[in-house]
């Protein structure tokens, strides 16, 4: 079993309203220190398997074919080995 | 009777609220910017629906930081009436003035339907001018009001009479199929312990009239009224 | 030449092209130049194959006593961002239907979102409260997957940005067939309404007067979005994707809110929005209308992205982003009514007399052109011969049809009230709020939305039609149908119609078939705008919709405007009472050919073909009988037959008003499909009270439009005599669950 951790996030010259509010609102409650924001989506995934060469191909292809936008999102993930249990 | 409406950065029921209220109920009204402090002379302060801040990050999440929300808890915590619709709702929960919280829609999609409600507590600031057990049909108009309150939380709400509204059917049964958004126990509106702080995710303001569809919502504003008039 | 012919393709420039202006200028162009040309020159802003065109289009109206302002036309098209109307008590309409096509096939969600985005803002611009926003949607079938997809996003993005600006959105139509597989049409109209003395002109003057941008940064988005993606057919072209706009609705409601603060007062000369082409058009198009020059200086913009060079931020098609000219000395006041909405504004230039458009980056000049010259787009006009394709579809056997073959005429009435193009469009519908501004008095499903206007006893009624199918049949009956059936929705709701804003979806206009489609629609639609009253007051121009050089069908979106004197006497589709009686204004003639283009047609023989026509005089009897008669409060019901035919309008009465009809008498011979089926245009359904079949008969009569009874209100089952016979529940379902699965 893998436990993959997955990333998406916006690409870097893609416009994000999301994070220009939240930073904003940082800013607004004083965290002055707060340069950019730039918002995305965490995902975790438990996949069966026992070749992490073959489970990283396989979520590579959910992040190009489901899991992200990459009209407009980029995506990373870490696979981790789980016990089972 | 002087009520106030909030205006946060992306509000948007606040002129339908300010029109049944002021045009068709011919109450005093005025607008409250969200960087005002002031709610002197007000009897009723009102949280309209909109998307306010864009309901990035989480519907209500930046709002409930705006200048106007301490002076919002003070005139609460005086016993004055507070009224959340929609997003004010939202803003109601993420602020703790209310409990429990209001995630997305169970199917993920916005709805913008007539609703029936049954008003399940006819004795509060807000209900007073209904009928026990009542159907008021009311409209929703949101993404976001899939109400959620831990098993607590939700037995405290039930035990005390503080479930004002539920969806149900025309007949007033309560059904999973009339419920709009998969809110817990059909709720769509709540109050406070005190009873003077309402939550709500219908829009009465949207149904004051029978030319646009139904005039209900007038219930809850006479309510209003009503108590406050009482009071005085 | 010093560019490369790559060079000229990026910015969709021909070599002819590129030599007019170095004669004009009499110099080669600078490369920023050149960017700016290709943009204004673009067909988006500069409407090269279209302008001739569109001269065709009526632009005023007859109105009664000639000094009545109600009616009249306030601003033409190409004066301003949309076009106005007056409506009474100094107040006017200003509507404007744009398209998104391509950037919806690109990125559907944000395509469709940044569409909205577009047209609310050549609203706002204008001074006027954005009150009503429809759509006219066109997909492929849904039965493949990629346009699933399109229509998903599509109806998201749309939903997503529509619903957080908190305008209502109230109608349009869904069409889908496969012209439109990986080429969807997304066309959105908004409608505003203003004081008649408040609007606001997007022009710059007053030399010396500073030029503000307001809202969002500056970033890559969307470069050549007007020359690139509007003038050019693409398949899936990875490169293209760089050029996804992503919208941000939360800042276009601030700078809704900041502009119409700023348009009460007396501080600004003119407010532009950047739409296509950015600050390029923006700017130099302001200047055109003030007869002004200007000087911009792009370090001023403020920017997203690094190392972005004058060429791209004057190419930018950012969202979310105004350009307001500020009369000298009110600048503080003006940054203060941004600063309350917490919007950035800078000022990146200023207004000159010279007549030039300057593009600085500091102390070096990019750009130096005459603003004349820029905004002097050639203009092509071809002789197009009808195409032989075309006489052979209409000529075509379509007899065959008459023939339901082996199923009933109940299971083909079933089968079209559940086809995605006649089926209840609730499903995409409840996704939008269509009631907020508490104006909506009828909702989307019925054949126009009404909205009431507050503080007067009026109403508008707003509706948008467009059947592809008709104009790849015939490209100018279509057109003229298209007007038609717009006005004819509004009328069913006992409104007047009075004017129209329109979108021209096409395939390549270079090619000949697509300039004489183009050419003969125009046409067509600008006879019927002449005979039904309703000038043409705003529109848009999309061109090259081709997917690997297959055209869409010829889409002209037509957006309706009609006026109802008192809004509490509007009528609604659905039927009222038992024991009413239904008639049907205006007759099909029960002939094959009713069945021309129709949705059952190709149901049923996989066919496009026959050749639709319209009567245009019988139309306005048609719809002044009809209107009259709502007048006098002798209908109680109206709605208009169009897609299924007289069948499918009598059954969405009945499921509409939840009453059962019952047709005793009914078309059984060889001619019933024709007669159940037939899409002849001209015909409304209506219902009477009892005692009131004789007043609806002199109204006929008076206005020389033939009726015809055809049964009662009530009971629980649909029955059209031998042929019909369904049981009310079923014909519902039927209609409600059409979309049901398929998203």
């Amino acid at each position: 079993m893998y436990l993959a951790k997955v990333y998406i996030t916006l690409k870097p010259t893609v416009n994000d309203p999301q994070g220009l509010t939240i930073k904003g609102a940082l800013h607004n409650l004083g965290f002055d220190t707060v340069k950019s924001v730039r918002y995305g989506k965490y995902m975790e995934l438990q996949m069966e398997g026992e070749d992490i060469a073959r489970a990283g191909e396989q979520v590579k292809e959910m992040c190009r074919k489901l899991l992200a936008n990459t009209v407009i999102e980029n995506f990373s993930f870490e696979l981790e080995e789980m016990k089972i249990t | 009777m002087k009520f106030g409406i909030v205006t946060f950065p992306g509000t948007w029921s606040d002129g339908d609220c300010y029109y049944s209220l002021g045009n068709i109920l011919e109450q005093d009204v005025r607008y409250i910017w969200h960087k005002d402090t002031d709610l002197s002379g007000l009897d009723c302060v009102v949280l309209p629906g909109g998307f306010s801040y864009g309901d990035y990050l989480r519907a209500g999440a930046i709002a409930r930081f705006s200048a106007v929300m301490p002076a919002v808890e003070r005139f609460a915590a005086g016993g004055k009436l507070v009224i959340g619709i929609c997003n004010g709702f939202q803003i109601l929960c993420e602020a703790g003035l209310l409990p429990g919280a209001l995630m997305t829609n169970s199917h993920l999609q916005y709805r913008c339907q007539w609703t029936n409600l049954k008003v399940e507590n006819h004795n509060s600031p807000f209900t007073n001018q209904s009928t026990a057990g009542q159907v008021i049909k009311v409209p929703i108009s949101h993404h976001g009001g899939n109400y959620y309150a831990d098993e607590r939380t939700l037995e405290d709400l039930e035990k005390n009479n503080r479930v004002l509204f539920r969806y149900c059917e025309s007949n007033g049964e309560i059904s999973a199929g009339s419920n709009p958004n998969g809110s817990m126990h059909n709720i769509a509106g709540i109050i406070n312990a005190r009873g003077n702080v309402m939550g709500m995710m219908p829009h009465p303001e949207r149904a004051c009239e029978p030319l646009l569809g139904g005039s209900d919502g007038n219930i809850i504003w006479k309510s209003i009224i009503r108590y406050l008039t009482n009071k005085v | 030449m010093v560019f490369k012919k790559e060079v000229l393709d990026e910015v969709a420039l021909s070599i002819g092209e590129y030599n007019l202006i170095v004669q004009k200028l009499g110099r080669e162009p600078t490369i920023v130049e050149l960017g700016l040309f290709g943009s204004l020159w673009s067909e988006h802003c500069g409407y090269k194959h279209s302008r001739k065109l569109l001269k065709l289009f009526p632009v005023t109206r007859r109105t009664a006593g000639g000094k009545e302002q109600l009616g009249q036309v306030v601003i033409k098209p190409g004066e301003e961002n949309a076009g106005a109307v007056d409506i009474g008590d100094g107040l006017c309409v200003i509507m404007k239907i744009e398209s998104h096509n391509h950037p919806s096939a690109v990125e559907p969600y944000q395509g469709a979102a940044t569409g909205v985005g577009g047209i609310v803002r050549d609203i706002f611009t204008m001074g006027a409260r954005p009150i009503a926003l429809l759509n006219s949607l066109r997909f492929g079938p849904l039965d493949i997957p990629r346009n699933r997809y399109l229509f998903n996003g599509v109806v998201g993005g749309i939903g997503g940005y529509g619903n957080c600006l908190g305008i209502p959105d109230v109608g349009g139509e869904i069409f889908f067939a496969k012209p439109y597989s990986s080429n969807p049409l997304v066309n959105a109209m908004c409608v505003g309404i203003a004081r008649r003395d408040s609007l606001v002109s997007a022009r710059a003057s007053g030399v010396g007067n500073k030029i503000m941008l307001v809202g969002a940064d500056t970033g890559r988005d969307g470069l050549h979005g007007a020359s690139g993606l509007a003038s050019r057919t693409f398949g899936e072209q990875p490169e293209m994707r760089s050029a996804v706009q992503v919208g941000n609705p939360f800042m276009e409601k601030l700078l809704m809110e900041a502009c119409l603060e700023l348009a009460s007062t007396d501080w600004i000369v003119g407010i532009q929005d950047l739409g296509a082409a950015g600050l390029t058009s923006a700017s130099i198009e302001s200047a055109e209308k003030g007869g002004s020059g200007l000087d911009i200086d792009v370090l001023k913009v403020p920017r997203r992205e690094q190392g972005m060079t004058p060429y791209e931020i004057m190419l930018s098609e950012s969202q979310e982003r105004m350009l307001v000219v500020v009369k000298t000395g009110c600048e503080e006041k003006v940054m203060a009514v941004f600063q309350k909405w917490d919007l950035k504004a800078d000022v990146i230039g200023t207004v000159t007399g010279d007549g030039l458009a300057r593009i600085r980056e500091g102390d070096v000049i990019h750009a130096e052109a005459p603003v004349a010259i820029l905004t002097d787009a050639p203009s092509y006009r071809l002789y197009p011969r009808k195409p032989a394709w075309i006489k052979k579809l209409q000529n075509r056997d379509i007899s065959g049809a008459l023939n339901p073959g082996r199923k009933s005429f109940n299971w083909w009435l079933l089968k079209l009230l559940g086809s995605p193009n006649i089926c209840s469009k609730s499903l995409v519908f409840r996704q939008y709020d269509h009631q907020v501004l508490n104006n909506t008095v009828i909702s989307p499903g019925g054949d126009a939305a009404v909205l009431r206007i507050k503080g007067t006893p009026r109403g508008i009624a707003l509706s948008t039609d467009g059947n592809g199918r008709y104009c790849y049949l015939d490209p100018y009956a279509g057109g003229a149908m298209a007007v038609a059936e717009a006005a004819r929705n509004v009328v069913c709701t006992g409104a007047i119609p009075i004017a129209i804003t329109n979108c021209l979806n096409f395939g390549n206009p270079e090619k000949n078939d697509i300039y004489y489609q183009l050419k003969e629609c125009i046409r067509g639609m600008a006879r019927a705008c002449r005979v039904l009253n309703t000038p043409v007051i705003s529109g848009n121009v999309s061109l090259y919709n081709e997917t690997h050089g297959e055209a869409v069908y010829p889409t002209p979106v037509v957006g309706m405007l009609g006026l109802l004197l008192d809004v509490r006497r509007h009528v609604t589709a659905g039927f009222q009472e038992k024991g009413d009686v239904v008639y049907l204004l205006g007759v099909g003639d029960d002939r094959v050919n009713d069945l021309a283009g129709s949705e059952y047609l190709e149901q049923r023989l996989g066919l496009v073909a026959g050749r639709p026509s319209i009567d245009l005089a019988m139309e306005r009897r048609v719809q002044r009988c009809c209107l009259a008669a709502i007048g006098k409060k002798i209908i109680k019901s109206a709605h208009d037959c169009a897609e299924g035919g007289l069948a499918v309008a009598l059954a969405e009465s009945s499921i509409l008003g939840g009453k059962g009809f019952i047709g005793p008498q009914w078309e059984c011979g060889e001619l019933a499909a024709a007669n159940l089926f037939g899409e002849t245009p001209s015909r409304i359904v209506v219902s009477v009270a009892k005692d009131r079949e004789d007043a609806l008969l002199k109204e006929a009569k008076r206005h020389r439009v033939p009726v015809k009874r055809l049964g009662t209100v009530g009971g629980a089952s649909f029955i059209l005599g031998e042929n019909v016979n369904i049981s009310l529940r079923d014909i519902e379902q039927a209609w409600k669950q059409g979309l049901e699965g398929k998203g």
